[in-house]
């Protein structure tokens, strides 16, 4: 298990937290002293066995890990290609985002932080941090934009019953660029007791590196469940979807240096690139700073950053974290821009064809799939972020 | 390396001027675009030492409600960097007061680093406050143009920076340290605690070479005068905002504000 936590090398994150010319600690001098203490013990209490043992402990016993690597017969019969679907949808808590928070809790402990504050879009990040939180017997404030509290009030009334707080962000568009603006503003207020548990590869340096690292566990299994299926260990193509990119950094993190493998991030083109009602960054974005990262980043030509617009709540953010962005200048990743109308469609074919509701956020990743000129040979890998019972009410309204 | 820059009204201020130096800010284009001027004439005649501008941005993390919702409706306005340069254009023919801009990187650096280093000398700024550009950066990236233009970069510390830290901010700056009084966003109104006296104390005993300003929750005569006792003098931002917001930006609604944190 010990590969997790190994540094790659020509996608790593440099000492000073960048990826190409983008990352590092953009962040005013309140915040310094916090992050400064996480970017200098991270890597050292990552690497310690006894957090080792208990991150791989919590994981397989209390998460379900490892997830299964699923053959979709009937989905890869009607795109024409071998599709396995890594079923992040079946972690505890129902998606990916608990990888994280599991080693977050750990690192704030270790930190002897008595106090957990978060952000959450879709609702996701906000569950899993109150289920961690819960767990370990730490109070938990998590902020969420009011507009997103209302579409994923399913969310919001499992993060009170697991013990968390629960704080509308009222500000901006009221979503997840405001919730982590208010929880950057409570870190501001609280910076001795409190951790901020990021929930995607976002922020100041190490928080993109920390959380990759985290998820890395995604691809880590791919790679194995994949090599004892077809006895190889490389797809052709791994395909997810990208707000922030968490779950799209733990997919693609292990095979970062492998180019044989396509890496496929699918952003939310909401009701179109050009409609001005779109989240899709590396389409409509150029680089800029948010939240504390060099990245890219939709804003407007005097640098303010511009409101987002997605179906879906997990995607709707202006910016990407800056692994991804390094990824699209570079040319290592492929981006597409997924409409509301394709993804939701998504959803129901998966549904219908396999059994499987996915989240509407991870519905963006399946909809490349008829988009990426796929051959029979093709071997594809689909991250399937999260399930979609916390949709279900976006869904039925738009039967 | 110590940084050191040609004089300007910021540091002319701080050879002439030691003590109950009141630095008051506002944000460009609040509560309306054109009022940039106004707000200046009628700090000018009210008698404050250095201005403040803020410049709006979207997401201001480090800012209370006040400031957000004032850097909101700025941009509702219309304000951009391009109209804040246009309407300073002119005022050095009659504003002598020392003026900062105040705001997030992220508008400079697509405006161009240097074109906005260029424009601030052309108008007339002396100093810049930028909370989300580490120092470090600064430093690699950006040190040579601001000086080259001969403007000030301010740097903040906090209750949380290290000695050593705060030590090498000082040998980094010039103009005036700008000391965040407590651990929180800008527009508290909780007053001045004793945690935040011994913190004041410490810095003070440090006998760093550049002169401090405390901001961040200074909003009242009683908070201003005990900043003053521990540090050059203090600055007022929300308190003003709000000021502005309820009274307007007549000189005597201005003059009356500034008189109630002096005396």
């Amino acid at each position: 298990m010990q590969s997790t936590l190994e540094p790659q090398t020509s996608f790593a994150v440099t000492d000073k937290g960048f990826y190409g010319r983008f990352g590092g600690a953009f962040i005013p001098e309140m915040l310094y002293p916090n992050v400064e203490e996480l970017r200098q013990s991270y890597l050292q209490i990552m690497a310690d066995p006894a957090f080792q043992a208990e991150f791989q402990q919590l994981l397989e016993d209390y998460v379900g890990r490892p997830t299964p690597l699923f053959l979709a017969r009937r989905l890869s019969e009607q795109v024409g290609a071998t599709v396995y679907l890594k079923r992040e949808d079946l972690c505890h808590t129902g998606a990916h985002k608990i990888n994280n928070t599991i080693g977050q809790i750990l690192v704030a402990q270790r930190l002897g932080k008595k106090r957990i504050v978060a952000e959450t879009g879709a609702g996701q990040h906000g569950v899993a941090t109150a289920t961690v939180c819960a767990l370990m017997g730490l109070e938990c404030i998590v902020y969420m934009g009011s507009i997103d509290m209302e579409r994923q009030k399913p969310n919001v009334d499992r993060m009170r019953m697991l013990g968390a707080e629960v704080r509308p962000a009222t500000s901006g568009s009221q979503t997840l660029k405001d919730a982590t603006n208010e929880a950057m503003r409570h870190w501001i207020n609280n910076p001795v007791d409190t951790h901020y548990i990021i929930g995607s590869v976002v922020g100041p340096h190490p928080y993109p590196d920390m959380v990759a690292r985290f998820q890395s566990v995604i691809s880590e299994e791919i790679r194995k469940q994949l090599f004892a299926k077809t006895g190889r260990e490389n797809p052709d193509y791994v395909v997810a979807c990208v707000g922030g990119g968490s779950n799209a950094a733990g997919a693609f993190y292990h095979f970062l240096n492998e180019p044989a493998v396509r890496l496929v991030a699918t952003e939310a083109a909401g009701l179109g690139v050009s409609s001005g009602h779109s989240a899709a960054t590396t389409a409509l974005g150029k680089p800029g700073v948010l939240h504390g990262s060099r990245t890219i980043l939709m804003q407007t030509e005097d640098g303010q950053v511009t409101e987002p617009y997605s179906i879906s709540a997990g995607l709707d953010y202006p910016g990407i974290g800056p692994l991804h962005a390094h990824l699209f200048d570079t040319g290592r990743g492929d981006f597409y821009a997924i409409t509301d109308d394709d993804a939701m469609q998504a959803g129901f074919n998966l549904s219908k064809l396999e059994g499987i509701i996915p989240a509407i956020e991870t519905a963006h990743a399946l909809a490349a799939l008829p988009k990426m000129g796929l051959t029979p040979t093709d071997v594809v890998v689909v991250c399937l972020s999260g399930r979609g019972d916390k949709d279900l009410s976006t869904y039925s309204k738009y039967l | 390396m110590t940084s050191s820059i040609t004089r300007n009204r910021i540091t002319d201020l701080f050879a002439q001027k030691g003590d109950r130096l009141l630095n008051v800010y506002f944000t460009a284009g609040f509560p309306n675009l054109d009022d940039t001027l106004t707000i200046l004439r009628g700090l000018q005649a009210a008698g404050v030492d250095l201005v403040e501008i803020g410049m709006p941005y979207s997401d201001p993390v480090a800012d209370g409600e006040t400031i957000q919702q004032s850097n909101g409706k700025a941009l509702e306005n219309g304000m951009s960097l391009r109209t804040l340069f246009a309407q300073l254009a002119s005022c050095r023919q009659e504003i002598s007061v020392p003026i900062l801009l105040m705001g997030y990187i992220n508008p400079v650096l697509q405006f161009g680093v240097e074109n906005f280093c260029q424009q601030c000398r052309a108008v007339g700024v002396d100093g810049v406050i930028l909370p989300d550009l580490p120092l470090d950066l600064f430093l690699a990236e950006y040190a040579e143009t601001f000086r080259a233009y001969g403007i000030l970069n301010v740097n903040l510390i906090t209750p949380q920076t290290s000695d050593e830290r705060i030590r090498h901010i000082d040998a980094e700056s010039d103009g005036f340290i700008y000391m965040v009084s407590s651990a929180s966003i800008t527009g508290s109104t909780k007053g001045i605690s004793e945690p935040m006296r011994a913190y004041f104390d410490r810095i003070r005993a440090m006998q760093l070479r550049n002169p401090r300003l405390i901001g961040f929750g200074i909003n009242d005569h009683e908070t201003f005068d005990t900043a003053c006792q521990y540090a050059n003098g203090a600055i007022v931002g929300s308190a003003f905002i709000r000021h502005l917001q309820d009274h307007g930006t007549s000189p005597e609604s201005i003059r009356a504000f500034v008189g109630t944190i002096r005396s």
